[in-house]
């Protein structure tokens, strides 16, 4: 008996601290209320269940039957010749680069997935058979066009005319969905990359073929008795990334943005808050915006919200967690409720009479979370279900695109009369500025006549701004939510380096009220808020989802081509982050900008440590091949300055680290510089 | 601040845009629709409007799409902490208040056309001090400036400085600087201008101190100016807007000076402007943004001192301006060239019918001569009254191992500007023919006549260091001194002449290209011959030779003719290789005697242009200084908007006036004899060389045969007039064959 007390003690669940488990009060209060509702959350979950010591390593082999192989590194290191192996023989090396590349596979596959989803429901679009969907931004369809040699204009008795929209539309439609499957040619967006780039891939060998191909051959090389050469399977690897980054997620941005409008920057606020008690509450959750455009514009209709007051609210409230908020903050100004690690505390708000999920990143106990409310968790996607019996399914298909999303908001409105008497929504809401893109980034560099990059690069070269940091990914509930990555990008902007953030990141920036103009005063060095003050822009600039990191690699491109600063995107002053990272879909993001010639450092840890050679082949090794490089630091303010320092390092090699004199220019000095222009 | 910029600017920009569209909506319903607009005299119809956006405005009816493209351009007012951007919207801000302020002149010039007095000089005793929009005649003449380097660029002055002394100060060292100074807006109802003009200065654009207009919307004149100097002589084409303001930052070094309070109609032309890369510098204490991006450095910069504010301008645009201190008392610069010496200025002068007056440049052996030497033989200013007149020799000798003979012609011409570049001097005329005048303020400042040597020695040296080593300058001031130096120059001229008129294009084995002008057309490269001399009028062969041999990498470089493929139309082996090279294979051949077939190609500086017209079998020459119609349908500045591209194009062929009486002038054609049409001016000009040249080909009194526009202005007009003086075209073979 006192045996099995023990036991049980031994396996009795934790609390989290609040304190501890995150740095938003918000998100602070709600755990608070969990605890007090007797309802569990990831918080409590983590503190309970530690992660697996050997899986951390990466080095556990589960590939066959004959294992799971388990290679723990010594403590105190590899002395003398490693000898560890598996029963087939396979190294720590072997092992610990096959789950990366399987991570990699597992997260291009994800983008790449949803990327064929916005295609297909493009084609159909194209084809005019899904009412619901127009173009919005045919200039963005002009403009992508050629890459899939699409032409957009025709010839009529001699004359170049404008060709029809939808011809356009649908041959880049039939030409983007065989990206995934063509049967031979190489990836159409490679062309986009910078030309020295692109040779670089080319030597390499990683030029990808088709999108889904890239995936299957790394499930294929990864089978037992395969590649068992770390540096042949991140070939693969940096190939599949290459697939999904400059392939499956920026067709999928880029198709978003033809048919839901590019982003242009607006006001909105983010975090919990943001919901509203005498509302009905919608949160829709996930990563795909198709069904979700529509909630939008369901949600928004006379007759939804005339309905909602019928059955006793005041409106509809909609608002997002994760990267499908980000698709409709980005467009629409739809608030985010929260990130990734806030998925449950909304639900435990009481006030959310709908969660509607789609794909990623949605946890299955969403579903026991919404049990002890009135909430109704809805899954809409044919391939992502849960398993318990109160969850919804309705599965959306866009040809009835706005039925079934008018379906939905009419169930939320109709079960607003059902919330019990607990709701709770915690006051805490930050005022941002969000819906930054590459073309409206250039349009607010100089307007409709002077927008460039140049803008930009000129305050780099003058050494106002230091450099450019992209910042993105997840929340971890290993690491203090948000802890690292507002540490992570203050550090960074007072240090005047410009961040870019989409995803988690992007919601976490915003709560934190990084994304307000006014942030740049009060956080930043001098240079970068001169910049800021002068071009009227937050320091932290909002890129959207975990899909639009494509538009980092863009806008990148974009500086390259703009001038002075190199001619490949290794030679900007430039790093990636992602503190607070977890999925399989930040590892395959890591990897492209890697081969994309981005220092990337990841908070956390990686789980590379049981095999130095491998992780050295990747912090090291890379660079030589594609001037970018992994690395990994927990220590948030470490962290920026492993990222600073890389900047520093450009910077110097392009030999703009000293103060820039001012050059007085007589006519001769000007014809020159009409030449290079 | 930017934001509080940014704010003022959007302001500014919804004010002038709704202000204009009142405006213009009045005028549609005072006029009919179909009324035409414009400025005068200009194939570029409202400057700024069609640079950008290619929108040709030529009626009332046409202002409303310029109009409707400025209000969309009007972004978002800022609100709040939490704005959005702005940066962008300020500058379309800046831009939607240009267009309106451009819209606005047209429609103040439909109104009042007597409100600007549209010329190069105001008329400050009838009370017109106000130029207006510089017409083409103006813009080929000066813009061409802007493009070789001549101007470094201009200052944008708005509204008045504290006093006339303070004004006088600033606008005289940006003249010093050799900029344009281009006026406009008022502060508190007083300008600029008015406070030169109360200093005493002379203004006008031979000053280089242009009197727009006295309100902000004057000052788009200047914007218009600018781009028409990079559609004319830039090559760049109307509606390609990022190349033309990309075209302005880096060649058009020009800034605003805002002088008082900057309000919000103010603030919105000067976010305008910074679309264009012109900074602003203001004397008031209004928000700065000083990062760099859009201008080469600063945007804004204010709270600069008066005394400061030139240096500082030229320093935030980027600006380095060389200029050679020479020791003389008055000011020195480009800027004074155009300065008059009128009656009531004048203290003394030499030539000019009183005197005699004699230039002669030539070659000394080195131990012949003291480099610096400046000897006045005679009386100088000193020794004279008010009023009086003297005799005077210029005679400067030159030595140099690189020195010939053939280059004294080339210096000899350029004392007329550089004794003209003397602030209160003037100078007019040239060899035998000179005239100084003295102005009394010349002789405040202690002007004396060793000046002219030290000018002269100081720029011979600067200019052309090359061949040059050693200047010495005497000048004569008593009567036989001065007789004998004209009657050796007189002979010496003649030689010149000959030696130049004899030289044919067969004496020669070398023609040179011209890249002088650095006039951009993107086909185009001149090649001069001695019988086909530069299109622009001012660079013939002696002068491409000398400034090759001056500057060997320079922009004359030796064309080897080599086999003469056509003697008649002047086809050269050697040329067209050249051509074809240099046009990147956009041009394979052109033929030097021909306008019908492949003639040559032409830029946007040239000084006449010939247009066949066929009804007549003959052809039409026009100048550039003729502003009216002409029997091709074609005013000048339409003809050199069709033309300056590059392209060579049958029918039409840019040349100086000077060629027009060379012998090989359209030989290929039929010669000069073809010559039906011209304007009065120009054929009163070549009067007697005309004559000359058609009694060498077989005509008497060619001269009085040739049309012009008191004949008519179209062929079926002036055919009567040709065929009862018998022209001798219209019995030559049919033009087209």
């Amino acid at each position: 008996m006192a045996e099995e007390t023990k036991v049980s003690a031994a396996k009795a669940p934790q609390l989290a601290d609040p304190m501890e488990a995150s740095i938003d009060i918000a998100t602070q209060e709600m755990i608070r209320r969990a605890h007090k509702l007797n309802i569990e959350t990831v918080f409590d979950r983590a503190v309970t269940m530690k992660p697996c010591a050997i899986g951390m390593q990466g080095i556990c082999c589960k590939n066959c039957a004959m294992g799971p192989c388990r290679l723990p590194l010594p403590k105190g290191g590899v002395e003398g010749e490693d000898t560890r192996k598996g029963l087939c023989g396979a190294t720590p090396n072997t092992i610990a680069a096959r789950n990366w590349v399987r991570m990699i596979a597992g997260g291009a596959a994800a983008h790449s997935d949803h990327g064929r989803g916005v295609a297909e429901t493009f084609l159909s679009v194209a084809r005019k058979e899904s009412k619901d969907y127009t173009i919005k931004d045919p200039a963005k369809l002009i403009q992508i066009a050629p890459y899939f040699d699409v032409a957009t204009t025709v010839e009529v008795d001699g004359k170049k005319m404008d060709r029809d929209l939808y011809e356009i539309a649908l041959g880049v439609a039939e030409a983007a969905i065989k990206e995934w499957g063509k049967p031979e040619g190489s990836l159409a967006y490679v062309k986009r990359a910078p030309q020295a780039l692109q040779d670089k891939w080319k030597k390499q060998g990683v030029i990808p073929r088709a999108i889904d191909r890239e995936i299957v051959e790394i499930m294929h090389r990864t089978h037992m008795g395969v590649d068992q050469d770390y540096k042949n399977l991140m070939k693969q690897g940096a190939r599949a990334s290459i697939a999904d980054g400059w392939g499956g997620s920026m067709i999928g941005t880029d198709l978003q943005d033809v048919m839901f409008g590019s982003p242009t920057p607006l006001q909105a606020e983010a975090n919990l808050g943001v919901m509203k008690a005498d509302h009905v509450n919608i949160i829709v959750h996930g990563h795909e915006p198709l069904l979700s455009e529509m909630i939008v514009a369901a949600a928004q209709s006379q007759e939804m919200i005339a309905y909602a007051k019928e059955l006793g609210a005041k409106g509809i409230q909609l608002s997002g967690i994760c990267c499908t908020a980000n698709e409709l903050l980005q467009r629409h100004g739809i608030p985010p409720a929260g990130t990734f690690l806030q998925q449950e505390l909304a639900i435990i708000t009481g006030a959310c009479d709908a969660m509607v999920v789609d794909v990623q990143c949605i946890f299955q106990n969403l579903a026991n979370v919404a049990k002890c409310f009135h909430t109704k968790l809805i899954t809409t996607h044919p391939i992502a279900k849960m398993e318990q019996e109160n969850v919804i399914h309705i599965e959306f298909d866009e040809h009835y695109a706005m039925q079934d999303a008018l379906r939905i908001v009419k169930m939320a409105i109709e079960n607003f009369k059902n919330r019990g008497a607990e709701v709770m929504i915690p006051q805490h809401k930050t005022t941002q500025i969000a819906g930054f893109g590459v073309e409206s980034i250039q349009y607010h560099l100089g307007g409709t006549f002077r927008g460039s990059y140049y803008t930009l690069n000129d305050n780099i070269i003058n050494g106002r701004i230091r450099g450019v940091a992209g910042v993105v990914g997840c929340n971890n509930a290993r690491t203090k939510h948000n802890e690292e990555h507002i540490t992570i990008i203050k550090e960074l902007i007072k240090n005047d380096v410009l961040v870019l953030v989409t995803g988690c990141t992007g919601i976490a920036a915003g709560m934190h009220g990084l994304l307000s103009p006014g942030a740049a005063a009060v956080h930043c060095g001098p240079g970068l808020a001169e910049v800021c003050e002068t071009v009227g822009i937050p320091p932290v600039l909002h890129l959207g989802s975990c899909v639009d990191n494509s538009r980092i690699l863009l806008a990148a491109t974009e500086m390259v081509k703009a001038g002075g600063l190199g001619k490949d995107l290794c030679d900007l002053p430039a790093a990636g982050s992602a503190p607070e990272w977890m999925s399989e879909k930040a590892i395959s993001i890591g990897q492209y900008f890697v081969t994309s010639g981005v220092y990337t450092v990841f908070g956390y840890s990686l789980p590379i440590e049981g095999a130095p050679v491998f992780k050295d082949y990747l912090y090291k090794g890379m660079e030589g091949m594609y001037g970018g490089m992994w690395d990994c630091e927990a220590d948030p303010v470490k962290h920026a300055h492993k990222m600073i320092a890389h900047i520093d390092k450009k910077r110097k090699e392009l030999g703009i680290d000293k103060a820039r004199d001012r050059v007085l220019m007589d006519m001769a000095d000007r014809q020159k510089l009409e030449a290079e222009a | 601040m930017s934001r509080l910029v940014a704010f003022a600017a959007i302001q500014g920009g919804y004010k002038v845009v709704s202000q204009v569209e009142g405006e213009l909506e009045k005028a549609l319903q005072t006029y009919n629709a179909d009324t035409k607009i414009g400025f005068p005299n200009t194939a570029y119809y409202l400057p700024v409007i069609y640079s950008l956006t290619g929108m040709k405005c030529e009626t009332l009816e046409d202002l409303k799409k310029p109009m409707a493209f400025a209000r969309g351009l009007l972004p978002p007012h800022i609100k709040g902490a939490n704005h959005l951007p702005y940066l962008g919207p300020l500058l379309d801000a800046g831009m939607a208040g240009i267009f309106a302020y451009e819209i606005k002149e047209a429609l103040r010039i439909l109104r009042e056309p007597d409100f600007y007095m549209l010329g190069e000089d105001p008329d400050v005793e009838g009370g017109k001090i106000w130029v207006g929009p510089a017409d083409d005649t103006i813009l080929r003449k000066r813009g061409v400036e802007f493009v070789d380097g001549s101007a470094p660029g201009f200052a944008a002055i708005v509204g008045a400085a504290p006093d006339a002394a303070t004004a006088k100060m600033i606008v005289e060292d940006y003249q010093k600087k050799s900029l344009y100074i281009f006026c406009a807006a008022n502060h508190n109802g007083k300008t600029v201008i008015e406070q030169c003009l109360e200093a005493g200065m002379q203004v006008g654009w031979k000053t280089r101190i242009v009197p727009f207009g006295p309100d902000i919307s004057s000052a788009v004149f200047a914007l218009g100016f600018a781009n028409r100097a990079a559609m004319a002589f830039g090559g760049v084409e109307p509606g390609d807007y990022r190349k033309m303001l990309m075209y302005n930052k880096n060649r058009i070094f020009a800034f605003v000076n805002a002088l008082g309070d900057v309000g919000t109609e103010w603030a919105v032309a000067a976010a305008g402007c910074v679309n264009w890369g012109f900074p602003t510098l203001a004397d008031t204490d209004i928000p700065e943004i000083l990062p760099t991006g859009i201008c080469t450095y600063e945007h804004v910069v204010a709270n600069v001192p008066h005394n400061e504010i030139c240096q500082k301008s030229v320093e935030v645009r980027g600006l380095k301006i060389n200029i050679t201190e020479i020791d003389i008392p008055c000011a020195f610069g480009p800027a004074f060239e155009g300065e008059r010496v009128r009656g009531g200025d004048l203290y003394c002068q030499m030539g000019g019918g009183k005197t005699q007056c004699t230039e002669l440049v030539n070659m000394a052996e080195m131990s012949q001569i003291e480099d610096g030497k400046v000897i006045v033989n005679g009386p100088d200013i000193g020794d004279l009254k008010e009023g009086d007149t003297l005799p005077l020799g210029i005679f400067v000798q030159i030595a140099g191992r690189e020195f010939q003979t053939d280059f004294e012609p080339i210096l000899e011409r350029q004392i007329h500007h550089l004794i003209n570049y003397i602030q209160g001097i003037m100078h007019i005329g040239q060899r035998d023919i000179s005239w100084v005048r003295v102005s009394k303020a010349a002789i405040e400042k202690g002007f004396t006549l060793k000046d002219i040597g030290v000018v002269l020695h100081a720029k011979f040296h600067q200019d052309f260091k090359k061949i040059v080593d050693k200047v010495q300058v005497t000048l004569y001031t008593k009567k036989e001194d001065v007789d004998k130096l004209t009657a050796r120059a007189r002979a010496e001229y003649k030689v010149r002449d000959e030696r130049v008129d004899k030289m044919t294009d067969e004496d020669v084995d070398t023609f040179y290209s011209c890249t002088l002008c650095q006039s951009f057309a993107p086909s185009h490269v001149c090649t001069v011959s001695p019988e086909r001399t530069g299109l622009c009028g001012a660079y013939n062969w002696m002068d491409c030779k000398a400034s090759f041999e001056i500057n060997p990498t320079g922009p004359n470089q030796p064309v080897l003719k080599g086999k003469v493929l056509d003697p008649l139309l002047g086809r050269f082996e050697g040329v067209d290789e050249f051509v074809k090279k240099a046009s990147k294979g956009a041009v394979e051949t052109y033929n030097f005697y021909s306008m019908v077939h492949a003639p040559m190609t032409t830029c946007g500086c040239c000084e006449c242009i010939a247009a066949m017209l066929p009804s007549c079998n003959g052809v039409m020459t026009v100048g550039r200084d003729y502003s009216g119609e002409t029997p091709s349908g074609m005013k000048f500045t339409t003809l050199a908007g069709v033309m300056g591209g590059g392209a060579s194009s049958p029918g039409f062929v840019g040349h100086s006036k000077f060629n027009i009486t060379q012998k090989k002038f359209i030989l290929g054609d039929g010669g000069l004899l073809r010559m039906v049409w011209m304007p009065k001016v120009v054929k009163d000009e070549l009067y007697d060389k005309l004559n000359a040249r058609g009694k060498e080909m077989g005509v008497e009194n060619f001269a009085d045969m040739i049309a012009d526009e008191t004949v008519g202005i179209t062929e079926e007009e002036i055919m009567p007039f040709l065929q009862e003086k018998g022209h001798p075209a219209l019995s030559m073979d049919p033009i087209i064959g």
